[in-house]
């Protein structure tokens, strides 16, 4: 029944199962009702951790070292324990971060940076090739030992197969073809692929199921259970040793214990494992049920391991048979056919479980953080002009998976046959575990930096590769195996396998040491010597403080540029194609209350971040940075740059209020300007007015002398009595004219403040007798009553005399020009006031009214009966008699009812005072000439 | 016939000149002092040329001068605008006004009459 055909066809028969489920699981996830999303899937997914090497070689390591296999089973259940810290934030910080893959993780940790990322993926493609050779071996191998039923034959050395009959190759092609289509469907935004977890936790089920159908079949079927099958190993002197887990050197201790550190970090670190644990993890909750029902998975598939190693030990005990093949020869041995068919397929369940997952997770690596970002940067090809990458990324990643597979394969043909699975398996373990470092510290420790990732990673590697891989190839023939003996060059200390002279530890221990030592310590060091940019910090801050910071708008806090929505929307539509685009940008206009895409998003640093944390989930990190980069214009922001912000923003405040000050200052200064203004403007029009007031009172006199002069030229013959008369006209005018010009001046000197003061001590009393006596001629002509009123005795005033005299000349001839025409009065009063004498100048004419008594002062304007006479004089002898009081502290004005004379009164300030011109407001209007 | 010729100013010096000039070149002199007398005397005496100053009170040169044209009676009065105020604005407001010349005060005897004579269209 066995033959070769029956067992391939089977075995597609199989691989069809799986693709139907996962097609299936594809299908509902689509339409949005999701069969994966449980617990249960979960925890059976992260069994993809047992792989062939568990099916077949746990039992081969438990047949040469006794439990000696445990470590590497114990260390994921310890690990499991510590889940509940560690996994959640990891798990956490990925959610929010739209993490596509362990090396996207690291690289985004430190500061976005490509390069790390891709050194990451570097190392994990070079150290898993081993661990997919293991799968690949495990199959072909096993395939080849169940087609030669009922013959129990090992496979011989695989190097001499024809290409054709390669089963390995095969199995990698086949392998290829179908991660392929698993895989690489369709890209997701946030990396998930529901049909292969679905796939993978039926594999779980069917290869635990083979195990223990296997199992019990040893040990209850061949043997009559435990008791039985541990006696006899007891019995057997060569066995007994098995029983005795820590046996042998001190050396066992450290082994026990780096194998299972080394297992512990597997469990978090191989890529398909991140993938299935952290990436494909569809609710957080889920790690609760995970945390138990994953152990116990372990215990399951590790119950009969014992037994079926000491059973096929008895059964097999001269060591023809290859203790990885127990598994499957024990059936066969004991002609169970079906039994022996289910085995294979359980292994081929674990093969393929193992190779599709690791394969994709490391393909999505190999993508987002090596072929891209290099893609980027080639602007030749100017890949952010073109419309649709997706069928770039998909192509890339289907090119990985591929070579991926062949590298397997290659791996396999050169260095497989030399070890045993299990050592294979654990070389790459070492290679996954430089990874823990830049990890832990990454997710604890806000001080590791870029550049210390970068050279831990880089120390670890190279540890390793020296350590492990270096031996690996020699001992397979493909380096002088001297090195390993000797030493490179021949200098011991640098024997690749004892280090330093560190004997004693098995292989992989003896790498842990040095790779951790190497690592951690050039982790540490590097992060605190080189400072870290201000992209590091932020990165830093939001793993380290996943749980404390809330929402994902902390991001965008520092970030300086500018973009544009439809800019934006191109972009996220070219990688994850318009719907994705436009669900993304719909959600987000949700959150902020609008509609998308009815145009009212604002590309502000919000956006760009959500969108760059979108586009993340489908191309990873570093390439969603730089393709954001690419599309805003954006200014890179420096740690003192973003201390400037902040400066910039307290100053801000303070200038602003600085701002309002001279605002405000400045209107009241331009508010003030403009009254100046107006003042100037009306000055300037007084001066206008005045001026040609003037003009015109000086061209009128002129006039008359100039006619009547031609006249008296021109007609030599006039009568006497007409020469005379015009001759009066003449020299009347003459005078006129003068006294004007004279006034016009003296007003302007005293205005202006050139006149000149002779002040000296004088006796006012004095003054108005003199005066009086002056007008005394004409007073007698006009038969005018002229009364004094002096007291005694008054203190003497200091004033410039003529001034004094001017003034009250001028007061005394207005009083004579308007006194009543018949019985004329005239009287001039001196009285004394506490700090002034007051001088009034009485008459008895028609009075001034109301209207005129303020007009009177202003110049030339003259009021009389305007009917009648033009009034004499030039008007200006008040104004200028105010200005000379004025100046000497006093005051000069008019009481005077209409109809009841007048009487003019000024002050002379005691202990006198002088005071500059001042133009007061009664003078401001000069305007005009007498009517 | 003898031609009437209207003085109107305020300044009594100035109408001696121009009254004894007008009587020596035998016009009939009128006299008014200010506007509202100087439009009684158009009415009443029908003069063929008015002196007009143009700073009279009660009512202005100006005044009268529009008065005048606007009277179609009055149509055939010739109109001299004396003014001390020379500006060209004031010359401008007058012609355009109506009147038929302007002079500036302080004036020429010899130009003055010869305008006068020239308006009403004698020789001499």
């Amino acid at each position: 029944m066995l033959h070769e055909t029956a067992i391939i066809a089977v075995a597609f028969a199989y691989l069809g199962i799986l693709f139907a489920i996962a097609y299936y699981a594809d299908e509902r996830a689509d339409a949005g009702r999701s069969v994966i999303a449980s617990p249960y899937i979960y925890s059976l997914s992260l069994a993809v951790y047992a792989t062939a090497w568990t099916f077949y070689g746990s039992v081969g390591r438990a047949a040469s070292d006794g439990v000696g296999f445990l470590p590497i089973y114990i260390g994921p259940t310890l690990m499991i324990a510590l889940w509940w810290v560690v996994m959640r934030k990891i798990l956490r910080i990925s959610k929010q971060n739209r993490i596509t893959s362990l090396a996207d993780f690291i690289a985004s940790r430190y500061g976005k940076s490509a390069l790390l990322g891709g050194l990451v993926t570097v190392i994990a493609v070079i150290g898993i090739l081993p661990y997919i050779s293991l799968q690949l071996k495990a199959v072909s191998n096993s395939f080849t030992i169940l087609v030669q039923y009922p013959a129990i034959v090992m496979p011989g050395n695989a190097a001499t197969l024809l290409i054709r009959q390669d089963t390995a190759l095969w199995v990698a092609l086949i392998l290829a073809a179908f991660t392929i289509v698993f895989g690489t469907r369709h890209l997701d935004a946030a990396e998930h692929h529901q049909g292969m977890v679905a796939a993978i936790a039926f594999e779980s089920l069917v290869k635990l199921l083979a195990f223990l159908a296997v199992g019990v079949f040893v040990t209850f079927g061949i043997y009559d259970g435990f008791g039985d099958l541990f006696g006899r190993v007891a019995a057997a002197p060569k066995l007994r040793a098995m029983l005795a887990p820590l046996e042998g050197a001190a050396g066992g201790y450290a082994n026990w214990a780096w194998l299972t550190i080394l297992s512990m970090m597997a469990i978090m670190f191989l890529p398909r494992q991140f993938q299935v644990a952290v990436i494909e993890n569809l609710d957080e909750k889920h790690l609760n049920k995970a945390i138990w029902l994953f152990p116990l998975y372990m215990l399951a598939i590790n119950v009969f391991v014992l037994p079926i190693a000491f059973g096929g030990l008895l059964r097999f005990p001269d060591g023809s048979v290859d203790a990885d093949t127990f598994v499957l020869t024990l059936p066969m041995a004991e002609k169970h056919e079906l039994l022996a068919l289910l085995v294979f397929i359980g292994g081929l369940s674990a093969a393929t479980g193992m190779v599709i997952v690791e394969t994709i997770a490391l393909s999505t690596m190999v993508c987002n953080d090596l072929v891209m970002p290099v893609l980027l940067r080639i602007r030749r090809l100017r890949l952010n002009e073109r419309r649709d990458l997706t069928g770039l990324l998909l192509g890339i990643r289907r090119g990985a998976i591929v070579l991926i597979l062949l590298l397997g394969y290659l791996y396999f043909k050169l260095a497989g046959e030399a070890y045993a699975l299990v050592s294979i398996g654990l070389i790459s373990f070492a290679a996954v575990a430089q990874f823990a470092p830049a990890m832990f510290g990454g997710i604890f420790w806000k001080g590791g930096t870029r550049t210390g990732a970068l050279c831990g990673l880089l120390a670890g590697f190279a540890v390793w590769l020296y350590t492990l891989l270096l031996p690996a190839l020699a001992r397979s023939g493909w380096l002088p195996i001297g090195i390993v003996d000797d030493g490179p060059f021949g200098i011991e200390l640098l024997r690749p396998l004892q280090l330093f002279g560190l004997t004693g530890l098995d292989e992989i221990s003896h790498a842990m040491i040095w790779s951790m030592i190497a690592n951690v310590g050039a982790y540490v060091i590097a992060s605190l010597s080189v400072s870290p940019g201000a992209d590091e910090h932020r990165q830093a801050s939001l793993f380290v403080d996943v749980f404390r910071h809330s929402g994902e708008a902390r991001g965008a806090r520092f970030w300086r540029g500018t973009a544009s929505v439809p800019d934006l929307y191109n972009l996220l539509a070219r990688f994850l194609g318009t719907a994705a685009a436009d669900a993304a940008f719909g959600q987000y206009a949700n959150a902020k209350g609008l509609k998308w895409p009815d145009g009212q998003l604002v590309a502000d640093a919000e956006l760009v971040h959500y969108v760059e944390v979108q586009l993340a989930g489908a191309i990873g990190a570093s390439s969603a940075r730089i393709m954001v980069a690419a599309v805003v214009k954006e200014e890179a922001l420096t740690l003192d740059e973003v201390r400037e912000i902040l400066d910039e923003a307290s100053q801000v405040v303070a200038y602003s209020h600085r701002l309002e000050q001279k605002s405000r200052e400045l209107e009241t200064t331009s508010a003030e300007l403009r009254a100046a203004n107006e003042r100037l403007t009306e000055l300037d029009r007084l001066k206008d007015d005045f001026i040609s007031t003037v003009t015109h009172e000086l061209r009128t006199p002129l006039t008359s002398i100039r006619a009547l002069s031609e006249i008296l030229h021109d007609d030599p013959e006039l009568d006497r009595r007409q020469r005379v008369k015009f001759l009066g006209i003449i020299i009347k005018e003459s005078e006129r004219s003068t006294r004007l010009i004279n006034q016009v001046l003296d007003l302007a000197k005293i205005e202006s403040g050139n006149a000149e003061w002779h002040s000296s001590e004088l006796d006012l009393r004095e003054l108005i007798e003199e005066a009086a006596a002056a007008v005394g001629p004409v007073i007698a002509e006009h038969r005018i009553a002229l009364a004094l009123r002096l007291p005694d005795r008054v203190p003497a005033i200091t004033a410039d005399r003529d001034r004094l005299m001017q003034v009250m000349l001028n007061l005394l001839s207005n009083a004579v020009k308007f006194c009543d025409r018949e019985a004329g009065r005239i009287t001039i009063a001196l009285t004394r006031q506490p700090d002034a004498l007051r001088i009034d100048v009485v008459d008895n004419g028609p009075g001034i009214r109301r209207e005129d008594q303020e007009l009177i002062f202003q110049k030339f304007r003259q009021v009389g009966d305007t009917l009648t006479e033009k009034p004499h004089g030039t008007g200006l002898g008040l104004p200028i008699s105010r200005q000379i009081v004025q100046h000497f502290g006093g005051r000069l004005w008019v009481e005077s009812g209409s109809g009841s004379g007048a009487t003019f009164s000024f002050t002379m300030p005691l202990g006198s005072r002088t005071t500059g011109s001042v133009i007061s407001a009664g003078d401001m209007n000069a305007a005009g000439v007498a009517p | 016939m003898t031609k009437t010729v209207l003085v109107a100013d305020d300044e009594p010096n100035i109408v001696v000149s121009l009254e004894y000039l007008l009587e020596r070149d035998g016009y009939s002199v009128k006299v008014a002092r200010n506007g509202e007398e100087a439009l009684a005397h158009i009415a009443q005496f029908h003069p063929d040329l008015i002196l007009l100053d143009v700073m009279l009170p009660l009512r202005n040169g100006f005044e009268v001068c529009q008065k005048i044209r606007q009277t179609p009676e009055w149509q055939g009065i010739r109109i001299i605008m004396l003014t001390a105020k020379g500006r060209e604005t004031e010359v401008s407001k007058g012609l355009a006004l109506g009147a038929d010349a302007y002079i500036t005060k302080p004036f020429s005897t010899k130009e003055l009459m010869a305008e006068v004579r020239r308006l009403l269209g004698d020789s001499g």
